[in-house]
């Protein structure tokens, strides 16, 4: 087989990672604390999306698999917001239209 | 490469063990595709035992034959066997095993052991299943196991929705093996675009058997959970919401309706060229159009719950949704048609199979898009139409695509051929059978006969007469084919490699193929139907 | 078939394939999960007041403290590969295990966690789940539903780990062939990745 052999990510990267992984943590909690109203949820989500990017790229060494497989992690991610999405044409509408 | 090894034809292949050990302990991919094939058959026969038992009872208005309770579980269990231990299993789980490697050029799946694993998850939850029938009441909610009822129901519903949920998990190990496959054990020179479309089916196939399953799996052990601990997840007398069930259930269950057909496609699209020997006619067509049916199908989940309650905007997205999915369908048949188109036909059983497959899919197609139409929907909704619809598209496609796939590869199989002119006279009681058991089905849907009891009204009663008569035929007709069959098996004559002429690869190896497959891995160097 | 008498089937070793059947196991979790996530969202979006309500009752340190212990422990499971990949046997072994450890804290965390619901008779079935308003007694259910589940997969991950701790000893995992090491710590990953969603859904938003 051609592969090369995987790429060895040295441990000072994946501590930074770490650090930053704690610290987003310590201010998802802080701000759980203050009242964007509507945000609130969009502020915690992002929050955990940023840390779930950097989980894939440098611990679970997307970053230096193959394109294929970045493109299927990011399909899978798609099908699966569709998935929510799909499911709340229904409520959305049902809930502002029903009795 | 094992020059001084003998190369013996995997049946008789036993790799050193004794009787029945050489063959559950097994991780050739043939030889599971065989595990499947007699385990499924058994099922499959079981199905068809109850589905006439329903039959019966609905020959007459009136109690003929069963309580109305057993009735319940009749239409339970057959929809459970049929759907989750024949049709969505079915062709992946034997022929993709068989012929997949083959067709590939490779010497088995990426994950042997992983593969009679899944062989073993099927069994368990097959055996799960079953246990149903003898021990408590066997579950009635129907194949679906909606809530409430499912909840409520004093049934065996329990062990229904663990055993659906271990079948699941087989058919996602499955997908994941061959995705795998396809991606890493391709022959060298075998391009996407060498592909046969029968791996490019499967492929598209795997893929939602590794999507949607999933999503499935959770719904049902939350019923189950629901039930244990009596806690409201989708039981509106709780604060659950049972429409959200169906989602969550139809999340699943309309992708998995392309788990069964989608394989289907792929063994027709194999035999076509090969029996008309003619190239096929829109190649990268049929087979993205594989992917865009597993794709689009993915989101069409909703028409399944026109009559639910759920938001209007919500029905017109999914209903268009449903008109667009019809759209691939319809290039792969334009396709096979133009492929036939000119050929120099051989009208062999396999492609009298697939011929019988393109009939009565479109029938089960078309009907397809009456209740994809909102308006028409709400009439048509829980009638026979409906039941009509999905026995065109499950027994008139997947079936006849599974019956197809046995009459095309038995002889790679066995190594033999069974008798063409006695498979031919089978193949047309099984297609008379058919229509005339179904058909019906669609007039009386019409006239507004519901689904799903065991009795109904005295204008009913011609077409329903009309309807079990044929069920008759078609068993008649499988008994038939199954004699044809064995008789092939015991006393046929030697089929050699290549009985139907086919360019793909899996022909150009012995019949029955050595455990490897292949003495030397071929090199692949053109597409797999070009016919000069 | 046998492996003995197959002369060329298994001569060639795919890392790769391995490694994307892991992939591929993965997708089915995240869909597993996903199932859950799906339900929490339309059962949130119709009742926002009761799971905000129900998320007050939730333990907030505790469910950091959970947080970081899952951070650190995929930190110690990626390094882990590092250190093979470099050829420290020792090394390697010691961030497993310390990757188990914290497992096994954050299983301890979650014991004391429901035991103190449990206490305060918040657990499905229970009669005071009865009592309250139907929202935020799916709020509870489902809490327990999706930890229950997450810490189910805590429990397979850190056996997972325990083969790949025994796997480094014997030296099957090694500086040359080390991709059972890197599905382990997949596994681990997802585990943490799950959680990281799960923390903010059910301790932070209210």
């Amino acid at each position: 087989m051609e592969e090369h052999k995987s790429h060895i990510i040295d441990y000072l990267t994946q501590i930074k990672v770490w650090v930053a992984l704690v610290i987003f943590t310590l201010i998802t909690v802080a701000t759980a604390e203050v009242d964007f109203a509507m945000l609130t949820v969009a502020v915690a989500l992002t929050i955990a999306s940023v840390k779930s990017i950097l989980v894939l790229l440098y611990f679970m060494h997307l970053k230096f698999e193959s394109r294929i497989l970045n493109l299927f992690v990011i399909v899978v991610m798609l099908v699966f917001l569709a998935m929510i999405v799909f499911t709340f044409f229904d409520y959305i509408f049902r809930l502002s239209h029903g009795s | 490469m094992g020059e001084n090894v003998q190369h013996l034809s995997f049946l008789q292949d036993n790799g050193g063990k004794k009787g029945i050990l050489a063959w559950i302990t097994t991780t050739d991919h043939k030889r599971i595709g065989l595990l499947y094939f007699y385990s499924l058959t058994v099922f499959f026969l079981m199905g068809v035992v109850l589905g006439i038992l329903m039959r019966l009872e609905l020959m007459n208005p009136g109690k003929d034959l069963v309580e109305p309770q057993t009735y319940n579980s009749l239409f339970t269990l057959h929809g459970v066997i049929m759907i989750f231990l024949f049709v969505i299993p079915g062709i992946p789980a034997v022929f993709g095993n068989i012929a997949l490697p083959l067709l590939l050029g490779a010497r088995d799946v990426a994950f042997p052991k992983l593969n009679l694993l899944s062989w073993y998850l099927y069994i368990l939850g097959a055996l799960m299943a079953l246990s149903t029938l003898l021990f408590g009441n066997a579950p009635d909610t129907g194949w679906t196991f909606y809530a409430p009822y499912s909840v409520r129901t004093g049934t065996n519903v329990t062990m229904a929705v663990l055993a659906a949920f271990i079948l699941g998990f087989s058919s996602i190990l499955t997908g994941l093996n061959f995705i795998v496959t396809i991606h890493r054990m391709r022959a060298p020179g075998m391009t996407w675009f060498r592909m046969p479309l029968f791996s490019w089916a499967l492929y598209a196939t795997a893929w939602i058997q590794l999507l949607a399953t999933p999503v499935v799996g959770i719904t049902l052990l939350m019923i189950a959970v629901e039930r244990m601990l009596g806690i409201g997840l989708f039981d509106p007398s709780l604060g659950g919401d049972p429409i959200l069930y169906q989602h969550l259930f139809w999340i699943y269950s309309h992708p998995a309706v392309y788990i069964m057909i989608l394989p289907g496609m792929g063994v027709i699209s194999e035999m076509i060229p090969v029996f008309a020997r003619r190239r096929i006619f829109g190649y990268k067509a049929i087979a993205y159009s594989s992917l865009a049916i597993a794709f689009i199908g993915y989101f069409v989940w909703g028409h399944h719950m026109f009559t639910s309650g759920m938001s209007g905007p919500a029905r017109v997205i999914f209903s268009l949704l449903t008109f667009l999915v019809a759209v691939p369908s319809a290039i792969k048949v334009f396709n096979w048609v133009a492929t036939l188109y000119g050929g120099s036909i051989d009208l062999k059983p396999p492609l009298l199979y697939a011929l019988g497959f393109i009939f009565l899919f479109l029938i089960g197609g078309l009907t397809g898009l009456v209740n994809g139409a909102l308006a028409a929907d709400v009439h048509i909704h829980d009638t026979y139409f409906v039941v009509g619809h999905f026995h065109y598209v499950m027994f008139g496609g997947t079936g006849f695509a599974f019956f197809a796939a046995l009459h095309y590869w038995f002889p790679k199989v066995y190594g033999k051929m069974y008798n063409v002119k006695h498979a031919t006279r089978a193949f047309w009681v099984l297609f008379t059978g058919f229509n005339i058991l179904y058909f019906p089905m669609l007039v009386v849907g019409m006239m507004g006969m519901p689904r799903r009891y065991y009795d109904y009204l005295p204008q009913f009663h011609i077409p329903n007469l009309i309807s079990t008569f044929g069920s008759w035929i078609v068993v008649s007709g499988l008994i038939y084919m199954i004699v044809v069959l064995i008789q092939g098996y015991r006393k046929g004559t030697p089929a050699g490699k290549n009985p139907w002429g086919g360019l793909t690869l899996d022909w150009q190896t012995d019949s029955p193929p050595i455990t490897e497959n292949f003495v030397e891995l071929p090199i692949v160097t053109e597409g797999p139907y070009e016919y000069k | 078939m046998n492996t003995n008498n197959s002369p060329s089937a298994h001569v060639h070793r795919d890392d790769e394939a391995q490694k994307m059947g892991m992939w591929f196991f993965l997708f089915t979790e995240l869909l597993l999960f996903g199932g859950l996530f799906l339900v929490y969202s339309i059962y949130r979006f119709k009742n926002p007041d009761a799971f905000a309500h129900g998320a007050k009752e939730l333990n907030v340190v505790l469910g950091a403290i959970n947080t970081i212990v899952l951070l650190t422990s995929s930190l110690t499971a990626a390094l882990s590969i590092t250190a093979i990949q470099k050829g420290q046997k020792k090394l390697a072994l010691g961030l497993v295990l310390f990757t188990i450890f914290c497992a096994l804290i954050f299983l301890v965390n979650k014991y004391f966690e429901w035991g103190h619901k449990f206490e305060i008779g918040i657990y499905p079935g229970s009669d005071l789940l009865r009592a309250i308003p139907r929202g935020e007694a799916l709020f509870f259910v489902l809490y327990y539903f999706m930890t229950g589940l997450h810490a189910i997969h805590v429990i397979v991950g850190a056996i997972i780990l325990g083969f790949m701790a025994r796997y480094i000893q014997t030296g099957l995992i090694n500086s040359d062939y080390y991709v059972l090491l890197e599905n382990g710590a997949l596994y681990w990953h997802l585990v943490d990745l799950i959680w990281i969603f799960l923390f903010p859904l059910l301790y932070l938003i209210h």
